[in-house]
């Protein structure tokens, strides 16, 4: 019998619903994985071994007794640790949150629960997202499985590199300026930040308020689609949720995997497909558009203005956002608290609190965001930077009113070393410059594997209107089926 | 501290005051603004508190309709214009009792502006310009132990009880007030006698100051006339009507003498003292705080829809000032009596009282009589002596059926505000009831009259005057349970004289 975790979520569900594989079996088989190869991925923060076998054997039981069972039943799923899960430790990659266990589930977390998945365990990630390598984590870097010498993106690496590495076939991220779908991009795995608003934010550990969007990560479109499926709509605890059942995304992505894609209608965005790009990645995402063509797409080049300053906008926003949303972290409620001896007062307590608990990316952007918002800088850097999320948004309506779906690589360059971007600040940041204009739009955004560049992963994202995910799965599929698989070496 | 401090007289023919006050509403909701925890009174220090109030890592506000709608109808009953869109706004500043370290509030687009409340300053009316009225969460509470004050000075440690985080608050704010004068203390108090009136007409707080649930600051300043306003000081700590009236009379004084002697006011935050009446020096504002306001954008934009407004609109009770002009007729009162019925408090206790089935006349003459000079004694406020408007109006009942005197009735009712029950209970269980068995009184009376036979001789011969001494000492043997009419006519005819 071939490796458990060889297998998609689709083909897992098939196997336990038909109990040619006991929930037990698929989750003891990915436990495994990870004991073999963790050490060197580091994909892992926290691995609820008891909790994941508990839940299998639930799902085997109910099963066995003939109780009806949700379509992933017995599918592991690994959850970004930013995500609330109760009692079991959630750190947000911080060690201001180093021994934190919540009292309550996160939505995205219960409806996994609800799903009858199996959650295996919690995932590496940049402090509170705020980066692209992973390499801005607490508890110390991921790395890809398909080079260990480079990083596997970020924020979300940890999610997308236990994929690649075959520890789980579902994952969860969450996407402020493309911490899922860069790193799905680099570690050659699918990666999907929903419609804003699509997925509930109800116990995702905020950084920025108004980007930040859970979504799926998995191997293929049609796991993406089933395990988006399982976590979407509307959900009360957000006031921010949009009240409106979740596209047919697996529908999509079943009619995209036929190959066919007459009829749709695409746009390059002229200002992502020449200069700021690796030649590798430019040419991957060329022979990709090529292949789009072949499947029947019409593809036209479509300029969005002001897409350039999306990246400048976007580290005023996040950052002040963030300034605000990092202010409970101050030892006094939970986490971590430094410096209590009775003598120190009060603000020294919370100074040396956050002096010690936060790493220096997140210390930079608290400061960045702090200013922004002061008084006297205010209109100048958070208002002028909400004019161009306006702007931006137009762009992306002017563009939808000529095509169906936008496309462009995910990021513009390949996984970079360990090491190699973080000592300028800047150009770790320019890893998101093609998915930062989703986040300030709202709309949804798909990575996909299109090709390799020396022999490391392009992915290719293809950009949707607001509620309209089911295309981008669509367009996604029918890549998926005519350049795929993309296989990373054996670790 | 100035020792000397000038009269206020002379104080306010000097100066004009300009004040403005902002009152705090807890409103009575059922559920906390931006989260399902219960907003009652008097749980165990963090037990009324959820991932959402304690402002756990990952957790969302969601806003609370129930409060959004009350603060519509503050605005309406204020004459506000109503926002058709407006947003939520987070005001930055680091505390321990705020849990999220920013306080959900708004900042530059309030849900109500531009409205007005007439209130009658010794029958005279004055319009109080409202300049807005927003919504936002309440903090926690900061208990300081181990020092002697209870003050964060001294204390060894801070205890935080997140019960009353996020509990909805409405701020109501004035527009400055010139021109007050002397009567700048009074206006004041009629404001805020005014707003609680028309918020508990509302239904919308139990408006109560002693615990917090209507909390008032008041800003002062002074100027010269025909100068320029001057500093203005924010007075805390203000939690009675009479407080109120209080702390712009003592600010106005004390600004006074700090610009009498050349020195000049610093804009502050000060503290009103209940006992001394004075205030005392806070937090200072010369240096603004930054608050890095920002619209929140966990929740989306409050846009009530113009007809559920409408709708609200149509729903106000009659506010307070109309009521009590329609009461008035109905009772057929002076201006005079009505205005001692309101410095009083007793509107609503007098109306209830006329509802439980007495007259106005003797609902007003228990209210503004007896209980009122008890309420003085004790420093209570009216409607918590301890006597219910029904209590009264059985009272009432009871001496219009003859069963008790007027007398005996006041010896009741100090039973009834000592909690011992109803008038009707007290009045048998303390044997007070008029005796009005005839049999029991002649005996009484002959007893009177075969102790006292000279008295009883003197009234034979005449002297009619005398048979008030036999009253005397038939009152003393019931006990004073008697009418002494009847008692006098009783001994008369047994003396067998005409009275």
């Amino acid at each position: 019998m071939t490796d458990l975790t060889s297998f998609s979520a689709a083909e897992l569900a098939g196997l336990v619903a038909r109990g040619e594989s006991s929930a037990v079996e698929v989750t003891q088989a990915h436990l495994d994985r990870i004991s073999a190869v963790d050490d060197r991925v580091h994909a892992f923060l926290h691995v609820d071994t008891e909790g994941a076998l508990a839940a299998a054997r639930d799902v085997d039981s109910r099963r066995a007794a003939g109780e009806p069972l949700g379509p992933l039943a017995g599918v592991p799923v690994a959850v970004k640790d930013v995500l609330t899960t109760k009692g079991v430790p959630t750190t947000a990659g911080s060690k201001i949150l180093a021994d934190w266990r919540p009292p309550y589930d996160s939505t995205i977390v219960r409806r996994l629960r609800a799903a009858d998945t199996v959650m295996l365990g919690k995932t590496n990630m940049d402090e509170f997202a705020m980066g692209s390598s992973t390499e801005y984590s607490a508890f110390g870097p991921t790395h890809n499985p398909w080079d260990l010498s480079r990083i596997p993106g970020g924020s979300g690496g940890g999610s997308s590199a236990a994929l690649a590495a075959y520890e789980t076939p579902l994952s969860i991220g969450s996407d402020t300026g493309g911490s899922i779908r860069q790193p799905g991009a680099v570690t050659g795995t699918v990666g999907v930040k929903p419609t804003y608003g699509g997925t509930s934010r109800y116990g995702l550990i905020a950084f920025s308020s108004s980007l930040d969007t859970p979504g799926p990560c998995a191997r293929t479109v049609l796991d993406a689609a089933l395990l988006h499926e399982a976590i979407g709509g509307h959900d009360p605890l957000d006031s921010t949720s949009i009240p409106a059942p979740v596209p047919d995304v697996v529908a999509a992505a079943r009619l995209g995997a036929s190959g066919d894609l007459t009829g749709v209608r695409l746009g390059v965005v002229r200002e992502f497909a020449g200069e700021g790009a690796e030649p590798g990645v430019l040419a991957a995402f060329r022979a990709a558009v090529e292949t789009l063509t072949k499947l029947g797409a019409e593809v036209v080049e479509v300029s969005c203005p002001h897409f350039r300053y999306a990246l400048p906008a976007y580290y005023l926003i996040a950052p002040s956002e963030c300034s605000s949303n990092l202010a409970r972290f101050d030892g006094v409620r939970f986490g971590l608290r430094v410096g209590d001896d009775g003598v120190r007062s009060l603000e020294e307590v919370m100074s040396a609190t956050r002096e010690a608990g936060f790493g220096p990316e997140v210390k930079r952007r608290v400061m960045l965001g702090t200013y922004a918002l002061s008084s006297g800088y205010y209109d100048a850097y958070y208002g002028q930077a909400q004019k161009v999320r306006t702007l931006i948004s137009r762009d992306f309506a002017t563009a939808f009113d000529q095509v169906d779906a936008l496309i462009s690589p995910t990021t513009p360059f390949v996984a970079f070393p360990v090491g190699a971007r973080t000592a300028d600040p800047y150009q770790m940041y320019l890893a998101d410059l093609f998915t930062i204009p989703s986040n300030l739009y709202g709309g949804p955004g798909i990575s996909v594997p299109c090709g390799l560049a020396d022999g490391l992963p392009v992915g290719l994202q293809v950009m949707a209107p607001t509620m309209a995910d089911d295309r981008m799965y669509r367009v996604a599929a029918a890549l998926e089926s005519a350049v795929g698989p993309f296989t990373p070496p054996a670790l | 501290m100035t020792t000397t401090l000038p009269a206020y007289d002379e104080v306010v023919a000097r100066y004009e005051p300009v004040i403005g006050l902002e009152t705090h509403v807890e409103l009575g909701t059922n559920t906390k603004m931006f989260c399902g925890c219960p907003t009652d009174f008097g749980g165990a220090p963090n037990t009324r508190v959820c991932p959402v109030c304690l402002g756990l890592p990952g957790s969302l506000p969601v806003a609370n309709r129930a409060a959004v709608e009350a603060t519509i109808r503050i605005g309406l009953a204020l004459n506000c214009s109503i926002a058709q869109w407006c947003r939520f706004a987070r005001k930055n500043y680091y505390y321990p009792d705020m849990p999220k370290n920013y306080q959900i509030s708004q900042y530059d687009e309030p849900l109500c502006v531009d409205g007005y409340l007439d209130v009658e300053v010794n029958g005279e009316p004055v319009r109080i310009s409202i300049e807005r009225v927003h919504m936002e969460e309440d903090t926690g509470k900061t208990l300081h132990v181990g020092g002697a004050t209870g003050r964060i000075h001294g204390a060894t440690e801070s205890l935080v009880d997140y019960n009353r985080a996020g509990i909805p608050l409405v701020e109501i704010v004035t527009k400055p007030i010139p021109g007050a004068g002397a009567m700048a203390p009074e206006v004041a108090r009629a404001y805020v006698t005014e707003l609680r009136d028309v918020l508990r007409s509302l239904g919308v707080s139990d408006v109560r100051m002693e615990e917090g649930s209507l909390r008032c600051d008041v800003n002062t300043s002074l100027n010269l006339p025909g100068e320029q306003w001057g500093t203005r000081t924010e007075t805390k700590n203000v939690n009675s009507l009479r407080s109120v009236e209080r702390a712009v009379r003592s600010e106005i004084i004390r600004q006074a003498s700090v610009l009498g002697a050349g020195g000049r006011i610093i804009q502050e935050t000060r503290h009103f003292h209940e006992d001394t009446g004075d205030t005392t020096s806070g937090r200072s504002k010369e240096t603004a705080t930054d608050y890095r306001y920002f619209p929140e954008p966990d929740l989306v934009p409050v846009a009530p829809d113009p007809t559920w407004v409408a709708e609200l609109k149509a729903a106000l009770p009659e506010l307070p000032r109309l009521h009590r002009r329609r009461l008035q007729q109905e009772w057929g009162l002076s201006d005079l009596d009505m205005q001692s019925i309101l410095n009083a408090g007793a509107v609503e206790l007098i109306e209830a009282t006329i509802a439980a089935g007495t007259t106005p006349t003797a609902a007003r003459k228990w209210w503004l009589g007896e209980l009122s000079r008890r309420a003085n004694e004790t420093g209570a406020e009216l409607a918590d002596i301890g006597a219910t408007p029904k209590q009264v109006a059985e009272l009432q009942g009871l001496v219009d059926a003859g069963k008790l005197t007027d007398k005996l009735a006041r010896t009741v009712l100090e039973h009834v505000v000592a909690g011992e029950g109803s008038p009707a209970k007290i009045m048998v269980d303390r044997k007070l009831e008029v005796v009005s068995d005839t049999g029991a009184l002649t005996a009484a009376v002959d007893e009177a009259i075969a102790a006292n036979p000279a008295i009883a001789d003197k009234v034979r011969g005449g002297k009619v005057a005398a048979a008030g001494a036999l009253v005397g000492a038939v009152m003393k043997t019931t006990r004073g349970q008697a009418d002494a009419k009847t008692v006098r006519e009783l001994i008369l005819e047994r003396l067998g004289v005409q009275g």
